[in-house]
């Protein structure tokens, strides 16, 4: 079979591109000016859709690397006919890693009051907290935490594309390369375990209500986003078979990705719901006062609730109804439309939680909040398109690619 | 039961056996069923055999899980036996959700077996017809079923002409053990000369 080997960016993908970018640029300084500038609520609705934005989209592009190293310790061959897809994605870590940093350092060097700890006055639990919750750490931990994912997965890309024009010589040597695939994919692993699955979330999300805290939190914020990775995984790969690209993927491999979608939106619900029904059985003030304004009860109603309900059921029964049956998950149309309405939902999600912290009383989500949104897609677009550019789209001479090519779910 | 005759071919690799499975579909061969040792991916697709339909049971299944859990809960602790604990609510949905989706999974799997066994025909009192005992060790053994018009000598030099090793012809039951089955009753039962065409 003749294969395409280099995505050519075809016109139209990239003015679309350059045109949500625009629209991102656009509304970042007309947010700027409208909310940015406001002196009672010193900038926060501002900086608040900046940091919804940025963290969520860097953690979903994050997540491509992750399955790429998660694949790998499994030693898993399934994904290697579209494994230069996940990739490229995330090669989108380095320009979305870069704005998320400056945006973050900005919270706390401009101070738009989002993170209340930064100000502790007396305030005996936030005192407590300091050890964790300190400018320095903060820093420090933010810098080290993007450049080590930016750093490992440049690492694993050139690892993959080593191969390209060396074919392995023998099976030992095919072995060798397999082992060193798994220590970086590992390194990647233990890395990856230590920021967004444990303190990147509680640094940089759940701070922003300093007093409360949950366990469960980061595992949700990891949840979300991988879905929402494997979602854009899926995306792309169904673009690229449409542009006549990626001739070894069939809907074997979209049916695998279809069950990542369902099986992790389960998983987000699970964590999810065991954090919500923890809360609401022990019933402590101190804690519940993370969903007064989330969900409305007997005696009080929050202004997030209709929010709340609506991005569960688009995270949680839609995927669950939709993608149960086998026949869907084959379906290209169907999987597409499952995963904008999945990366849609748990933006939500990320909304709700950034928002309903800060701005309690009332919902905001307005045309702002979506134009930044837009901006980062168009990012994305863009440099996962350019991305794809640079390497042949399929790894021909990975020991695993056969494996791939005859897949059959 | 029915007795049918069989005429049963086995393989020792299953590259020959994909070749032969397309090969006997080609021919218009009637093929009863293929005993592997293993699993092997693609072999349903391949004789032909439709999806299996037990997932559409194992739904109905869950859902009868979930609405008989949900209501029994619900009709317990607001009418037959409400208790005040801790100050919740009489109808505590969160606190029943853990119980409801135990009690799916619970109705799901169970009757998802209990199908699987029935569709399979497999319970501890039946005894199932073994084409060979090796089957479950090392040989792919594939079993054409002979209607009155097959001649099996003409298929048994079929199988060895596309890779069969070893060729025999049995007359074993099929179909259902309970209740109906196919009328042909005790169709070859007994005769062992060659039906010809």
């Amino acid at each position: 079979m003749a294969i395409k080997e280099f995505f050519a960016i075809p016109a139209r993908y990239r003015t679309w591109s350059m045109a949500l970018m625009g629209v991102g640029i656009l509304s970042v300084i007309i947010g700027f000016f409208l909310y940015g500038t406001d002196e009672h609520h010193h900038g926060a609705r501002f900086w608040a859709s900046l940091l919804q934005n940025s963290v969520f989209f860097l953690l979903v592009v994050n997540a491509a690397m992750f399955f790429i190293c998660a694949t790998t310790l499994a030693f898993g061959g399934w994904q290697m006919a579209f494994r230069r897809i996940p990739e490229a994605i995330s090669v989108a870590v380095i320009p979305l890693g870069i704005i998320t940093l400056i945006v973050l350092i900005a919270l706390v060097v401009i101070d738009p009051h989002i993170f209340h700890w930064l100000h502790p006055h007396g305030d005996k639990i936030l005192e407590g907290k300091s050890a964790f919750l300190n400018i320095g750490f903060y820093i420090i931990w933010t810098i080290l935490a993007i450049g080590l994912w930016i750093v490992l997965g440049y690492k694993m890309r050139q690892l993959s594309r080593e191969l390209d024009n060396n074919p392995l010589p023998d099976a030992e040597s095919g072995r060798k390369y397999i082992f060193k695939n798994t220590v970086w994919a590992s390194i990647f692993i233990v890395w990856f375990a230590l920021t967004v699955m444990s303190t990147v979330p509680w640094l940089w999300l759940m701070s922003i209500d300093a007093h409360w805290y949950s366990t469960m939190y980061s595992w949700y914020t990891f949840a979300s986003t991988f879905v929402s990775g494997m979602a854009l995984i899926t995306i792309f790969v169904v673009y690229m078979k449409n542009q006549g690209y990626l001739e070894y993927t069939n809907e074997e491999h979209i049916h695998d990705l279809g069950k990542f979608m369902f099986a992790f939106s389960i998983f987000w619900t699970y964590l999810w719901f065991s954090q919500y029904m923890l809360i609401w059985y022990a019933n402590i003030p101190e804690e519940t006062v993370y969903f007064k304004s989330r969900v409305t009860s007997k005696n009080h109603s929050g202004a997030y609730t209709g929010l709340f309900w609506f991005m569960f059921c688009i995270n949680f029964l839609a995927p669950l109804l939709i993608l149960m049956r086998r026949g869907s998950k084959r379906n290209y149309t169907t999987v597409t439309f499952m995963a904008i309405l999945i990366i849609f939902g748990h933006w939500l999600d990320f909304y709700q939680m950034i928002f309903a912290s800060l701005f309690p009383d009332h919902v905001t989500l307005n045309l702002f909040d979506f134009g930044v949104a837009a901006g980062f897609v168009g990012l994305i677009m863009y440099s996962v398109g350019n991305a794809l550019t640079k390497a042949p789209l399929i790894a021909k001479n990975h020991p695993f690619i056969k494996e791939s090519i005859i897949h059959h779910t | 039961m029915a007795v049918k005759k069989f005429v049963v071919g086995c393989f020792d690799d299953e590259g020959p056996l994909f070749d032969a499975v397309k090969k006997v579909r080609k021919s218009g061969y009637k093929l009863h069923d293929v005993y592997t040792p293993f699993p092997i991916h693609g072999l349903d697709k391949a004789m032909g055999l439709r999806d299996t339909s037990i997932h559409t049971a194992g739904f109905l299944y869950a859902i009868f899980g979930t609405t008989s859990m949900l209501s029994f809960m619900t009709w317990v602790f607001t009418k037959d036996f409400p208790l005040n604990v801790g100050g919740k609510p009489h109808f505590a949905l969160p606190a029943w959700i853990p119980i409801t989706f135990e009690f799916t999974v619970l109705c799901a799997c169970v009757g998802m077996v209990i199908t699987f066994c029935y569709l399979c025909q497999l319970a501890p009192f039946v005894k199932k017809h073994h084409f060979h005992l090796r089957a479950t060790d090392d040989l792919f053994v594939m079993v054409i079923e002979c209607t009155p018009k097959t001649n099996e000598s003409e298929v048994s030099s079929f199988l060895t002409s596309i890779g069969a090793k070893e060729v025999n012809v049995q007359n074993a039951e099929t179909g259902w053990w309970l209740g109906t089955y196919d009328k042909d009753q005790k169709l070859f039962e007994g005769q062992s000369e060659t039906v010809s065409a």
